[in-house]
């Protein structure tokens, strides 16, 4: 009983409900959007998006318009310029590197010149789901919609792309076009995600939970809903534990995010030992 | 009738010439070893066959027309395999994936599709392989995995791209029995590209040998003559027969040898090399 009145005292305010709505939203999107970042190997692409994002999000500030328009627009212009750029350049390590780099200091030119936008600074890096609005949330579904239709149209050809480029190739499968268009669909997932944990740790949502759940499953349908369950699971809990220690909410996030994979890691030994044991003959 | 046939046909890949020139015709049913120096054109043929590079002179026909990417006639198994090693992906969902990887929207593996997967792994001795995932798999399971990949859909003609690479003695022989096996029966056309002759001997109908700039096509008899050969490496060739093995020399060195060693320093690096 103590603990349901406990639970039901968060959302008694309205910006708790809005923070939850919020969440929700991006950390699906980002569990199933970052489960093919995973597979492919590009999170450290998507998390060079991010830093772009920041600058385009106080670029934004700059002249006049909202921060999420200059996120969605950086992250997005960069994410296709990376898939035209082919798969080479988008997982070069150093490039990438010096890129987002170049990026965060843009970000930090365009604070200076605009320093009543400051305070909000830290927003942007860290985000803040506190303060997010009805609208907001409104802009966030219609986003995730989006994401998740333009991700489930490409999804057969993406995933043959992935595991086998030579074959999908000679199958016909338009490669630079497919991983073009993931990268976009990568940029609009990473302008939700930095929304509520902030463009700094946009790994904790897109990167932990997939990475944790491709830790314990094999199959591709159970492997994207545990990851969506556990990015969901992360960040409501987050909320939850941010609400009742006053702790920042992306710290709760982070925490948790990074327990489930180190959870996860550890759950292979004990797999391992069973499937020995369930083989009576383990052939070469 | 002619499975693949080339007529005068030149290759480029950039500015390098692969082939130039060459002009011979496989027939149904022929298990041909594909044979030649790295960069000798190996890879950059096949897929000159499915398609994915047009011949800048001359003329290709597969199965009578001009190749065409998707074509699903063809079984392929390439050799530069990206298989991420931590890929926790089951062997039936990584099969599904290519199984009509082409079309668009989500994957969906109906009952039939399953079946099928299925069935073919059993004919490659792979079936255990569709619940495991791909990263708790050995060498030899995984290219069983990709053969039955390749045979499925029932192809008329498998291009093989070095399927024996990382395979030790036994498994390759394994590998060479299920591929001689099913496409007996199936009368599936092969083209089996390899660094070594001698696995092959007891399989192959013809052999296809490659090498600077040229293809030579013909029984093992006709080919692998030091002449011939000679004019392939572009360098003074032995070969030597002995007790049933045959062994390409140059300077007192095995060749397929040496080039195996090179392979293993430069990590299967493909086409792109030059020599």
């Amino acid at each position: 009983m103590a603990a349901t009145s406990i639970i039901t005292d968060m959302f008694q305010y309205e910006f708790m409900n809005n923070a939850f709505a919020a969440a929700g939203i991006a950390a699906v999107v980002s569990g199933v959007v970052g489960y093919f970042l995973v597979m492919r190997g590009q999170t450290f692409a998507g998390h060079a998006l991010s830093h772009i994002g920041f600058a385009g999000a106080t670029g934004a500030g700059l002249i006049g318009l909202a921060p999420l328009w200059g996120l969605l627009g950086f992250t997005l212009a960069a994410g296709i310029v990376m898939g035209a750029l082919s798969e080479r350049i988008s997982n070069r390590d150093i490039a990438i590197g010096i890129v987002l780099s170049l990026a965060l200091g843009f970000g930090l030119l365009f604070l200076h010149y605009y320093t009543s936008f400051a305070t909000q600074a830290t927003a942007l890096l860290f985000g803040n789901v506190l303060a997010v609005d009805r609208q907001m949330i409104a802009t966030l579904a219609a986003l995730g919609a989006i994401t998740l239709l333009a991700l489930g149209a490409i999804m057969r050809p993406l995933i043959f792309s992935t595991l086998q480029p030579e074959l999908a190739e000679a199958k016909g499968v338009p490669l630079r076009f497919v991983s073009t268009a993931f990268l976009a669909i990568v940029a609009l997932a990473v302008s939700e995600c930095a929304q509520i944990v902030g463009v700094l740790l946009v790994f904790t949502l897109m990167v932990g939970p997939p990475a944790a759940a491709q830790r314990v499953t094999t199959g591709l349908w159970s492997g994207l809903l545990l990851s969506a369950v556990l990015a969901l699971a992360e960040a409501w809990l987050g909320l939850t534990l941010a609400y009742y220690t006053d702790w920042p909410v992306s710290f709760c996030i982070a925490v948790l995010s990074a327990l489930g994979y180190f959870a996860a890691l550890s759950a292979p030994a004990l797999r391992g030992r069973r499937s020995q044991a369930g083989h009576a003959n383990p052939s070469a | 009738m002619n499975v693949v046939e080339l007529e005068r046909a030149t290759l480029r890949i950039g500015t390098r010439t692969v082939l130039a020139d060459a002009s011979f015709a496989i027939r149904a049913g022929e298990f041909i070893g594909v044979l030649g120096p790295n960069g000798a054109g190996k890879t950059t043929l096949m897929r000159a066959i499915l398609g994915l590079l047009p011949p800048s002179n001359g003329a290709i026909r597969v199965f009578g027309h001009e190749p065409q990417r998707g074509d699903r006639t063809i079984g392929y198994l390439p050799q530069v395999r990206t298989v991420l090693p931590d890929l926790r992906v089951r062997g039936l969902d990584f099969i599904g994936a290519s199984l009509h990887g082409e079309r668009w929207g989500l994957p969906q593996l109906g009952r039939h599709d399953r079946h099928m997967i299925e069935e073919t792994l059993d004919s490659v001795g792979a079936r255990d392989l569709a619940r495991r995932p791909l990263s708790d798999m050995s060498g030899g399971e995984r290219q069983r995995l990709l053969l039955a990949q390749a045979l499925i859909g029932s192809p008329k003609l498998l291009l093989l791209d070095e399927p024996l690479i990382s395979l030790d003695a036994r498994h390759q022989e394994v590998a060479i029995g299920v591929v001689r096996k099913v496409c007996r029966e199936r009368g599936i056309t092969v083209l089996f590209s390899a660094h070594e002759l001698n696995q092959l001997l007891g399989t192959l109908d013809r052999v296809l040998y490659l090498g600077n700039g040229q293809a030579v096509l013909g029984t093992v008899e006709q080919v692998i003559t030091a002449p011939v050969l000679s004019r392939l490496y572009g360098t003074d060739i032995q070969v030597v027969r002995a007790e049933g093995h045959i062994f390409v020399m140059s300077r007192g060195l095995d060749v397929e040898v040496s080039d195996h060693q090179h392979d293993d320093d430069h990590g299967h690096g493909g086409h792109e090399h030059h020599h």
